[in-house]
């Protein structure tokens, strides 16, 4: 029932270096718009909604809900692990895992908050876990 | 309203299923081949090439090099399986603007010889795609992709599993049929829940075969195709289009066979009723339930009750589909089945399915492409073809 997989380092590309630094500080940062107020993600160099370039990276509650997961056989051997689709704020959703969890007792619209697990290099990488469960 | 002028008129779909002997560009020339043939024509009549992602080396023209041809157009469109039926629409209109007279649109891959599932691709994403640090250390598989999109449908439309088996069911009983079928051995609800869960809801049946082949179609110009040995078809509609995550404020439940499906249909003039086959793209079920319910053969949300009175079985339903067997019995070359959804609505158009299978008196037939994946990104292109008056 371990949910726990190997995450990969990720490329960590320059417009998105403060994502991951909150991350590895325990923070969700969403990318927001300060023209035209939304957010996005994942993280651009612009708005992809108003196509502004001024921006700002707001901290979240790290509270969610699941929009939709899947339970993935990974192969013999591997531990299954949940995907996701968790909304993080106001029409944002992120892919994602579900972690420290029962994968057969989630449900669409659950509650969620964010997690965060070392990569193999030591970057944060983002997860949710069942909120009750915390 | 557009009315295009050039004809589909060639027409081949590689036999193997398995070719560990032979060369992609190798697949590619057998395909050109039989397509020209088909079409009592030559390689050397070649003046428009189309191919996509899947062509080796420096696409076309590593291709035409091979091939020792010097076509005057090429277009290399890529959006993943839907390309090729996107191909069909471009190279009439290429024609029809006097680029070029008879083009040719190739497909072959061997993803079964050489190991390589579409999600063994997607997971090895090279670090420049943009999405890659927000989904690849989640693992993405392309069944997880497809089946976060059948996850939200049950939620949201209570679609059950054995109504996503029934595509299986009908695909099945049409591969029976199909001597090249991968899989041919009509299956049973209940065979495709008792298989094992791939990516929840998603079981190992409803997800496409892992094969290599490919295929291949020719489009020429009006007046040459009169003079061919077989009746070209008409193009009466074409669509495209693109969807994906939208920023993050994604919508998992349409396609964007909504889009393209409109556009089709419109310029066709064509109905619903007067659609008589479907060659519906099924990398998975919930792929077909997704866009019949996009093209608006029935509305959102009462694809599972449509698939499960069995309308899409031959013979037996509204909207026969996938006759061949798909890519969900049949082929799914290269894991991009949009190839082999325009050749069995040739084949329909013609009366040259199985007796088993082939609609009678055919004359109207649509064809829906997608690529890439409906839980992220995808492309989408529909065509409506027609017989000659
Ligand atoms: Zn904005």
């Amino acid at each position: 029932m371990s949910t726990t997989r190997e995450y990969i380092h990720p490329e960590i590309s320059p417009e998105a270096r403060p994502f991951w630094d909150a991350a590895n500080e325990g923070k969700l940062v969403i990318h927001t718009c300060r023209d035209c107020g939304r957010g996005h993600h994942y993280p651009r160099a612009m708005c992809p909604h108003c196509y502004s370039a001024d921006l700002e990276w707001k901290e979240t509650d790290g509270h969610g809900e699941i929009y939709s997961f899947s339970v993935v056989t990974a192969g013999k051997d591997l531990p299954r692990y949940v995907i996701a689709y968790v909304e993080i704020a106001d029409r944002v959703k992120a892919m994602t895992n579900i972690v420290d969890c029962d994968p057969d007792s989630l449900r669409i619209g659950q509650r969620v908050k964010a997690v965060f697990r070392r990569s193999k290099t030591g970057q944060n990488i983002l997860l949710f876990s069942p909120l009750e469960s915390l | 309203m557009e009315k295009l002028q050039a004809r589909l008129v060639g027409a081949y779909e590689h036999p193997t299923r398995f070719a560990p002997d032979k060369s992609l560009v190798q697949l590619h020339t057998e395909v050109a081949l039989g397509a020209v043939a088909d079409a009592g024509l030559s390689l050397s009549d070649v003046d428009g090439y189309f191919c996509a992602g899947d062509a080796p080396g420096l696409g076309p023209l590593s291709v035409l090099d091979y091939f020792n041809i010097t076509p005057r157009y090429v277009d290399t469109t890529e959006t993943g399986g839907s390309s090729y039926v996107a191909h069909v629409a471009h190279a009439a209109r290429a024609i029809d603007a006097g680029l070029c007279d008879i083009a040719l649109i190739t497909l072959a891959g061997k993803p079964r010889s050489e190991n390589k599932s579409a999600s063994s691709v997607a997971l090895a994403l090279p670090a420049d795609r943009p999405e890659r640090d927000f989904e690849v250390p989640y693992g993405p598989t392309v069944p997880a992709n497809y089946a976060l999109c059948a996850a939200r449908h049950m939620h949201e439309f209570g679609t059950t599993s054995e109504q996503l088996a029934w595509i299986k069911v009908a695909a099945s009983h049409h591969a029976q049929y199909n001597p090249h079928a991968m899989l041919q051995k009509a299956v049973t609800v209940e065979d495709v829940l008792s298989s094992p869960m791939v990516a929840s809801p998603l079981h190992r049946l409803d997800c496409c075969v892992i094969t290599d082949g490919g295929g291949a179609l020719i489009v020429a110009r009006k007046e040459i195709a009169r003079d061919l040995a077989k009746p070209g078809l008409r193009i009466l509609g074409t669509g495209e289009a693109i969807k994906h995550q939208s920023a993050g404020d994604i919508d998992l439940t349409f396609s964007a066979g909504k889009w393209s499906g409109k556009q089709a249909f419109d310029m066709s003039g064509v109905t619903h009723d007067q659609i008589q086959y479907a060659s519906i793209y099924d990398s998975f079920t919930i792929t077909v339930l997704m866009e019949i319910e996009d093209l608006g053969f029935c509305k959102p949300g009462h694809g599972g009750g449509f698939v499960a009175e069995g309308n899409l079985i031959s013979g037996r339903g509204k909207l026969p589909f996938n006759t061949d067997g798909g890519g969900l019995c049949s082929n799914h070359p290269a894991n991009r089945g949009g190839m082999t959804k325009v050749i069995e609505a040739v084949r329909q158009l013609r009366g040259e399915a199985h007796p088993a299978v082939q609609v009678p008196d055919c004359k109207i037939a649509l064809v829906h492409g997608t690529g890439g994946s409906l839980g992220t990104r995808h492309g989408a292109a529909t065509l409506i073809l027609a017989c000659e008056d």
